[in-house]
């Protein structure tokens, strides 16, 4: 089938088979290797991309023809160029990822999570990431780092 | 006068610096290069086709079907294999042999049995569907105890025909036997540590390139050792060594996952020398679950004595190891349980023994060192949990029976009863901060009210002691080759600079803590010490990162390294200076002529001058190799409380408050360890309260991915709190001992110690983990049965 996909505001017009998952077209069809594959039961969420700005995804969860005709951000469509997101930005700061393997998935899980909930509580936070496993920071940099951006994100108060 | 512009000493220790992690940029924009991202021209797909069968003979395999299928190129058995001569490969230690593909029968469930090549992973995947096996179901052993009866030889392959692998012990027997027999308090207990599986979230996978008509074979693997692989690959093929490229790319956590040798490795290994093309193959998460290597799976009695009034006498470990179908155990070669004798832990036994007995069973082959320096996580478990049985024998209070048996400061180094020499601890400080800071009176005034009310509150202690950085090579190899670590400094002559290790960081942080450590021995910039590690033909020879030996082992070569730079670095100075070598000193950064003010020069002026005005008659150029062999292991220990409520009507667990006070010696970067500890702990709570590989009777793996083997979410992990104590190695270059495995050693005790300390009012003396709500719930119904049976019975039961 071909589908047409806006992958971080690129159009890919591809022909797939319609079994074709979302994680893998977006890895091996359009080269973007920053979302990646780790349980095959959409138990783990290093998978987890944006759909329309406002939903996030397990993406080995969804065919890619089901993305057609819609807009998919990835965690490569996070950064504008040198400038970093909010997120990845307090990721950094935070020390918010090790081994980097559920990052991508972390960070457009919380992309979403501050597009409904600018100021999300730690539990709020918790809930919201509860799809998206790490072995390895135990979670609590991770909250630190979307509370980090939410703040940097928020319109700051007007001084008096 | 250049001193005034300077900012104080204490401020430009790289060392101690929570130093943002170089490896981040690339991470947090999707960029990490992990196997499954690599795609070279031509390549091929693998998929595996594996045994339903816990054990069968295999009758036959028919390919046909499979190679009729679209995009089909090779189908690989095991019979192939033998035929080119990798039928078998020895296992990590080379005391067994284990099939790479099953031949004549399958041993495990799951077990490879052949390899399909395609053109794509979807074509592979489907060929291996209809490649037909024709299985011959055999009777099933998946208990040691019902394999060390020998009624059923599962590795008939053998010379010795028996299930029993083998018997291993350290200590002195009669004198322990004696000990006990005389103790005025004994506790006699059965302790289990479950099967569990270390799972990263990047499963293992390799992409085996023997294309371009070099003869060279690369490897891109995740492997956590890419040195000691690429011996074994020549070893095992006779491919010399030199014509094998391992590339060890980012790897998405390994946790001792990616040690071993895979069967999956060799047989695309063996596709691309077949084929000439590279051959991509990546484990599904069920075939990380089943096939590649578990950890733990130990069974053990444990044995201590004391005094009535509560001085410990001796110790005693006997355990029963299932390491399921072939002994594959990532041990060490002279240490077929590890580093188990550490399980005197803390305390001051005046005699210990330990002995061990390994069998084979029908289940996968592993015993791998999961975020564990080779079975230390049992050992603690084992003596934190026997400590608190004996103390709730004696009445007594945990911590103080801690505080009143621990080694003491005064006694390090300290020759413990079963083999090693502990270089240094304060476990009565780090016990008692970790009182201090948590309340523990306080806690004990509020469970008692709760006791009162009904409610159940409890507060588990762990106060264990580690050994890490295998190690020294007059006791430590694997295969033969000695366990010692290397690192190699090259400083360009402007000033910054390249170190490569033969450690391979899995998100350990070490292309910031190395940097760090160049840094500090040579005064430079942290930011401009790139730090590569993984590419066995740039990197100096080197035994991997695992068992917590990076920064014991790696880290020490990195820092002996640099002082050997330093050391040609003042030749260059004295030649610059135009002073005695005699009189160069090298204080606050800098190389100064002794007793003459303002006459000095930095590391990055002596960089320049070693490749632009070079000592005349000696070697331009400024670098240094250095292997470092470590004299000793090192001892990390650290105190643990955890608190924990428990609803006893449901079996719930609520983890309220988890102290964990560290003392991983000199620290390098405070905020990488603290991390590291976060991500210990919630590894041990999963193994408390969550993780297990079960099997039922008939050998099936009932954990074969994430919905049935379960994770902690942020939901369940509880919120961590840390503190450190510093007790530096007295033999380690920089004082480090090492940490990242410290906290998955020392709390699953703390959290077990916690549930049955809430439930003692109920008579609970031991839940076995992990401790999940149904177990905790039947535990507390049994309790409560056994005390309202009548009388008699009662006093039979408790008699």
């Amino acid at each position: 089938m071909i589908i047409r996909v806006t992958v971080n505001g690129t159009e890919f017009v591809r022909d797939v088979e319609p079994r074709t998952l979302l994680a893998y077209f977006l890895r091996e069809h359009c080269g973007l290797t920053g979302t990646h594959v780790g349980c095959d039961s959409s138990s783990c969420g290093v998978c987890v991309v944006a759909i329309d700005g406002d939903r996030a995804v397990k993406s080995c969860t969804m065919f890619a023809v089901q993305a057609d005709g819609h807009e998919i951000t990835t965690v490569e469509g996070l950064a504008q160029g040198a400038a970093l997101h909010p997120l990845q930005q307090a990721f950094w700061d935070c020390h918010g990822l090790q081994c980097g393997y559920c990052t991508p998935g972390m960070l457009m899980a919380s992309y979403v999570l501050l597009k409904h909930h600018p100021n999300p509580s730690e539990p709020e936070i918790r809930e919201a990431l509860a799809g998206n496993l790490c072995r390895c920071t135990g979670y609590q940099n991770i909250i630190t780092s979307v509370q980090q951006a939410a703040a940097e994100m928020s319109p700051q108060p007007v001084e008096a | 006068m250049a001193m005034t512009t300077d900012p104080p000493v204490q401020e430009r220790h790289a060392i101690g610096q929570s130093l943002k992690r170089k490896e981040d940029p690339r991470f947090i924009r999707g960029a990490g290069r992990y196997v499954d991202d690599i795609v070279l021209p031509g390549m091929l797909y693998m998929a595996l086709v594996h045994s339903p069968y816990p054990h069968a003979r295999i009758n036959g395999i028919d390919k046909t079907a499979a190679l009729a299928m679209p995009g089909v190129k090779a189908v690989i058995t095991g019979e192939d294999l033998v035929n080119a001569g990798l039928g078998w490969i020895p296992t990590f230690h080379g005391y067994d042999k284990q099939m790479v593909l099953a031949v004549g029968k399958a041993v495990y469930q799951y077990q490879e049995v052949a390899g399909v090549i395609a053109t794509s992973r979807e074509a592979a995947l489907d060929a291996a569907e209809v490649v037909d096996v024709d299985y011959e179901p055999l009777e099933v052993i998946a208990d040691p105890f019902v394999s060390m009866r020998d009624t059923l030889i599962i590795r008939d392959d053998r010379e010795n025909k028996t299930n029993h692998i083998y018997h291993w012990e350290v200590g002195d027997r009669d004198k322990t036997d004696a000990a006990l027999a005389a103790s005025e308090v004994q506790i006699d207990e059965r302790i289990e540590f479950q099967r569990v599986h270390p799972a990263p979230l990047e499963p293992c996978g390799i992409v085996a390139d023997m294309s371009g008509g070099t003869g060279r074979l690369t490897m891109y693997l995740t492997s956590q050792a890419p040195h000691a692989h690429r011996t074994v690959v020549s070893m095992v093929t006779g491919i010399p060594e030199d014509k094998i490229r391992i590339v060890s790319p980012d790897i998405g956590g390994g946790f001792g996952n990616k040690v071993p040798v895979y069967p999956g490795y060799v047989v695309a290994t063996a596709a691309s020398v077949i084929l000439g093309v590279p051959v991509k193959w990546i484990e599904t998460r069920t075939e990380n679950l089943t096939c590649s290597g578990f950890a733990r799976d130990y069974h053990m009695r444990v044995q201590i004595g004391a005094t009535a009034a509560g001085n410990i006498t001796a110790l005693k470990v006997t355990t029963v190891a299932d390491h399921g179908a072939f002994d594959a155990v990532a041990d060490p070669s002279k240490y077929p349980a590890g580093l188990f004798g550490i399980v005197t832990g803390s305390y001051d036994f005046p005699t210990a023994f330990t002995e061990l007995d390994a069998y084979f069973t029908n289940k996968a082959p592993g015993g791998v060192a999961y975020r564990c320096s080779f079975r230390v996580t049992e050992a603690s478990y084992a003596i934190e949990r026997g400590m608190d049985m004996l103390a709730q024998r004696l009445g007594m209070d945990a911590a103080e029976f801690r505080l009143l048996n621990f080694v003491k400061k005064v006694q390090f180094p300290y020759p413990s009863p079963l083999g090693f020499v502990y270089d240094s601890g304060d476990y009565h400080l780090t016990l008692r901060n970790a009182l201090d800071k948590i309340g523990y009176k306080e806690l004990r005034a509020e469970q008692a009210e709760k006791r009162a009310r009904g409610e159940y509150m409890g507060i588990g202690i762990s106060t264990f002691t580690e050994a890490v950085g295998a190690g020294p090579s007059k006791l430590f190899d694997i295969m033969g080759i000695k366990m010692f670590d290397s690192a190699e400094i090259r400083i360009h002559p402007t000033g910054s600079g390249i170190v490569r290790t033969g450690a391979r960081h899995q998100g350990q942080g070490h292309e910031t803590t190395w940097a760090q450590i160049v840094a500090e021995e040579l005064g430079l910039d942290p930011q401009n010490i790139l730090v590569e590690e993984g590419d066995t033909d740039t990197a100096p020879y080197g035994l991997g990162t695992y068992a917590s030996r990076s920064t014991p082992v790696a880290g020490g070569a990195i820092a002996l390294a640099a002082r050997k730079v330093r050391e040609k670095a003042k030749k260059i100075a004295a030649h610059v200076l135009e002073a005695s070598e005699d009189d160069i000193e090298w204080e606050d950064y800098k190389f100064k002529v002794t007793g003459v003010p303002g006459k000095s020069i930095t590391m990055k002026e002596v960089a320049f001058a070693a490749y632009t005005n070079p000592t005349p008659g000696s070697e331009p150029g400024l670098e240094a190799t250095f292997y470092y062999d470590p004299p000793n292991m090192t001892f990390p220990h650290g105190a643990y409380i955890a608190v924990v409520d428990v609803d006893a009507e449901t079996g719930y667990t609520k983890v309220r408050r988890f102290l964990a006070i560290d003392d991983c010696g000199t620290i390098i970067n405070p905020m990488i360890v603290e991390g590291q500890i976060h991500g210990g702990l919630t590894e041990g709570f999963a193994i408390a309260f969550m993780q297990e590989i079960r099997f039922d009777a008939a050998g099936n793996n009932l954990n074969t991915n994430f919905t049935e083997y379960l994770i902690p979410t942020s939901l369940e992990t509880p919120h961590w709190e840390t503190d450190k104590t510093v007790t530096p190695s007295p033999h380690h270059p920089i004082g480090a001992k090492g940490v990242g495995e410290s906290p998955n050693v020392g709390s699953p005790a703390a959290f077990v110690n916690a549930v049955v300390d809430a439930l003692a009012p109920l008579g609970v003396k031991h839940i076995e983990m992990p401790l999940t709500r149904a177990k905790v719930w039947h535990a507390i119904k049994d309790a409560r049965a056994a005390a309202s049976a009548p009388l008699a019975q009662n006093g039979a039961t408790h008699a």
